[in-house]
């Protein structure tokens, strides 16, 4: 499955493609929908996702969508076409130096001088980007080196002397983690996406479950634990439930499996969980001490080094004396009590995005895929609608990048045709990437796309009126006051099915229509207040502990810690 | 902030160098010297890089290093356990009424005289950047027309090489 755009100097590889009977290419609408596709693609299928796209503006097209990989450990190869080899470094019509371009935003990278080499700079993009932590890796292939007679055989002898990602864990730094684990009062699991990366959940439910250890998941990792568990506490961070930020802020020891601590996370770092002491593992050294200092570090792959831990903490058990957590629990259940997740309806009797999103989440079925784009709609999706399994919820964390939804729900469709998927998106995200609705009807991939349609970038408005004196500057896209564009009639002239909710009564009639149609790709415009904020928030460069429930309202917790 | 002598091996491939160039600048490190070059292995060069860095960022930029794919091994060098060189080849003002002090200075720090003409000289040094600087301070007043500095190599002392075990 390839996701691109043909142009001068890809064309040679396109050529091959019109008889290929093993590759589907899907000809989308921009290259950054390539991009967003293959990701979607990829973290649907745990495969490497690929786009492809020609030199120039093709490839700075594809610019957003690597870095975005980039962000969230996304295993993408990007093939470019490029300026033949005597015309390149002459600023020739449509010459970029893509290479120069994406070296901060990839994994690896590399310009293919002879065609005999085509062969393994493919193969080793695909190990480079699928192994250790994932990422993008770009192939840019100049014209003349595409058109050239080369021998070809397969697999190639990968030549890759300075890469040997560590997968085992050391065994004596997982039994220092086991130590620590059954001695401590107050321990959390932070766990973060790369434990759906690693596949990891199954063994991350056993070790929660044989040691009661409360859970937490990143907005990288709803999903690795099911929602509905009770030891889960929800997801940390800045618009994080009470009870998960409470968890870490209160803790003794902090068990981050595949997480980097992010800002989004810790808050202001040197007011993060002041008490825990750190076991931190993951696949990549670099994050380790990076942000936080970690007491007990173990590089490894989370599948692994969660197995091993369990082995390792049933040995220790046998003779540690054992530590009661029900005191902790008692002091969790109680915040999680008395901070459940909530909204309250609009006082002007407008529609409530988060009914709509959370009715979306229990009309659907089990095995739904739900893709966002990034703001207030994100956040919700990620609060209100509960995740089961991995690869249910797949969003733009790190980067944080507009538009992501519809391209993203592409992909996914395109990797897992026989599933629901839903990209819950807003009105500003999804005017950004539309465009790729026309690809998915043509196609054949019905996705279904809930606009939370309230007529400005809704989490900037928020900011705006918490931060900055409720002056609105440029966040209204006046899509409420004049439907410009009309997103019914958008969704029609793209060959999807156009639907509208506007009051409470119509929302689940619209989203049982959408989820009945099959044959085409749904847009559904629910048009919802502007007012509605996303709460709880830790405003940023505050501390944890300064989370505020709902507007004005501080749990202080602080006082009984 | 402490001065640390990285011995970094990679591929000799194109566009190594601005991937690691790029890395520091990007992660906000200073390079204070570089310096590349050939090693007993025609595939591997190898960048003597020197900056000054506290102990835990210099952690995280030796892992973040580490991680391009072409970067094969990164060796930190102690100036106690290593010898580090530079060269630097430096135009003095030296006509003939202060030639022989200058010759003198010359001879003082065993460098050497590679070129002349009636109002200067061209003196080639080589040694650590505490002696360069302190032959540079001696020469400075006589007037110093030019001066064109290498980066920083070192190697470590003993019988062990770092490239052997890179490759083995």
């Amino acid at each position: 499955m390839v996701f691109g755009i043909p142009g001068g100097t890809i064309l040679p590889a396109y050529d091959p493609l019109l008889d290929s009977t093993k590759v589907r290419h899907i000809l989308v609408r921009h290259e950054q929908g390539a991009g967003h596709a293959a990701t979607g693609y990829a973290q649907a299928t745990g495969k490497v996702g690929v786009c492809m796209a020609t030199s120039g503006p093709g490839a700075t097209n594809l610019v957003t969508p690597i870095a975005d990989a980039n962000m969230d450990s996304v295993p993408i190869v990007a093939i470019t076409g490029q300026q033949s080899r005597p015309l390149i470094g002459t600023d020739a019509f449509q010459e970029a130096d893509i290479c120069g371009i994406t070296m901060p935003i990839t994994k690896h990278n590399v310009l293919v001088t002879d065609p005999a080499d085509i062969p393994r700079a493919i193969a080793e993009a695909f190990h480079i980007a699928s192994t250790g932590r994932p990422g993008p890796v770009l192939v840019d292939i100049p014209k003349d080196v595409l058109q050239e007679q080369t021998s070809f055989s397969w697999p190639p002898e990968m030549r890759l002397p300075g890469y040997r990602p560590t997968t085992r864990p050391h065994g004596k730094q997982v039994r220092e983690a086991a130590k620590l684990i059954v001695n401590a009062r107050k321990p959390v699991l932070y766990v973060g996406g790369g434990v759906i990366k690693a596949d990891a959940h199954a063994e991350l439910l056993r070790l929660a479950e044989e040691s009661g250890i409360p859970v937490v998941t990143t907005l990288m990792a709803r999903g690795a634990f099911p929602d509905s568990h009770e030891q889960h506490m929800g997801m940390p961070g800045m618009h994080g439930t009470v009870a998960a930020v409470a968890a870490m802020q209160k803790s003794d020891l902090l068990i981050a499996l595949g997480a980097r601590f992010d800002d989004r996370v810790t808050g202001q770092l040197n007011s993060f969980a002041p008490d825990a002491q750190i076991i931190h593992a993951d696949i990549d050294p670099a994050e380790i001490s990076k942000n936080r200092r970690a007491d007990v570090p173990i590089v490894g792959d989370c599948k692994e080094i969660i197995t091993e831990l369990i082995d390792a903490l049933r040995t220790e058990r046998e003779t540690a004396t054992k530590v009661d957590l029900a005191p902790w629990w008692e002091t969790l259940n109680s915040i999680r009590e008395t901070f459940p997740l909530g909204y309250d309806w609009p006082d002007d009797g407008t529609l409530s995005p988060q009914y709509a999103i959370e009715r979306i989440g229990q009309l659907s079925p089990a095995d739904t895929i739900y893709t966002a784009g990034v703001g207030q709609h994100q956040m919700w999706a990620a609060q209100f609608v509960k995740y089961e399994h991995p690869r249910t919820w797949i969003n733009s964390g790190g980067l944080g990048t507009m538009g992501f939804a519809v391209p993203a729900a592409m992909g996914i469709k395109a990797g897992q045709p026989d599933r629901t998927v839903w990209a819950i998106d807003g009105d500003g995200c999804f005017q950004m990437t539309n465009q790729e609705l026309a690809t998915c009807a043509i196609e054949g991939l019905p996705v279904k796309i809930a606009v939370i349609n309230n007529g400005n970038l809704g989490m900037v408005r928020q900011w705006q009126t918490l931060f900055y004196g409720e002056r609105y500057s440029n966040t209204d896209l006046g899509t409420h006051k004049h439907r410009i564009p009309d997103f019914k009639l958008l969704a029609e002239a793209l060959g999807c099915v156009g639907l509208r909710a506007e009051t409470r009564e119509e929302v689940d009639e619209v989203i049982g229509k959408a989820l009945e149609i099959n044959d085409r790709p749904v847009v559904v415009d629910f048009v919802v207040g502007k007012d509605a904020q996303v709460w709880p928030m830790v405003a940023a460069g505050t501390g944890n502990s300064e989370i505020m429930a709902a507007r004005g309202i501080r749990p202080l917790f602080d006082e009984d810690l | 902030m402490t001065r640390h002598t990285l011995s970094v091996l990679v591929e000799d491939k194109p566009g190594v160098l601005a991937r690691v160039a790029g890395l520091f600048s990007r992660r906000g490190f200073n390079i204070e010297s570089l310096a590349v070059g050939r090693t007993e292995y025609p595939d591997i060069s190898r960048m003597t890089i020197v900056v000054s860095v506290d102990e835990l960022p210099l952690e995280q930029v030796t892992k973040q290093l580490n991680k391009l794919i072409n970067v094969i091994k990164i060796v930190e060098l102690e100036p106690s356990a290593s010898v580090q060189r530079q060269l630097v080849l430096i135009k003095v003002r030296a006509d003939a009424t202060v030639r022989s002090q200058v010759l003198e200075t010359v001879q003082l720090f065993r460098a050497k005289v590679v070129d002349v003409s009636p109002e200067a000289v061209t003196i080639e040094a080589t040694g650590t950047s505490e002696k360069l600087d302190a032959l540079l301070r001696m020469l400075e007043p006589y007037g110093l027309r030019e001066i064109v500095q290498s980066g920083m190599v070192a190697i470590g002392r003993g019988a062990r090489s770092i490239t052997a075990t890179a490759v083995r």
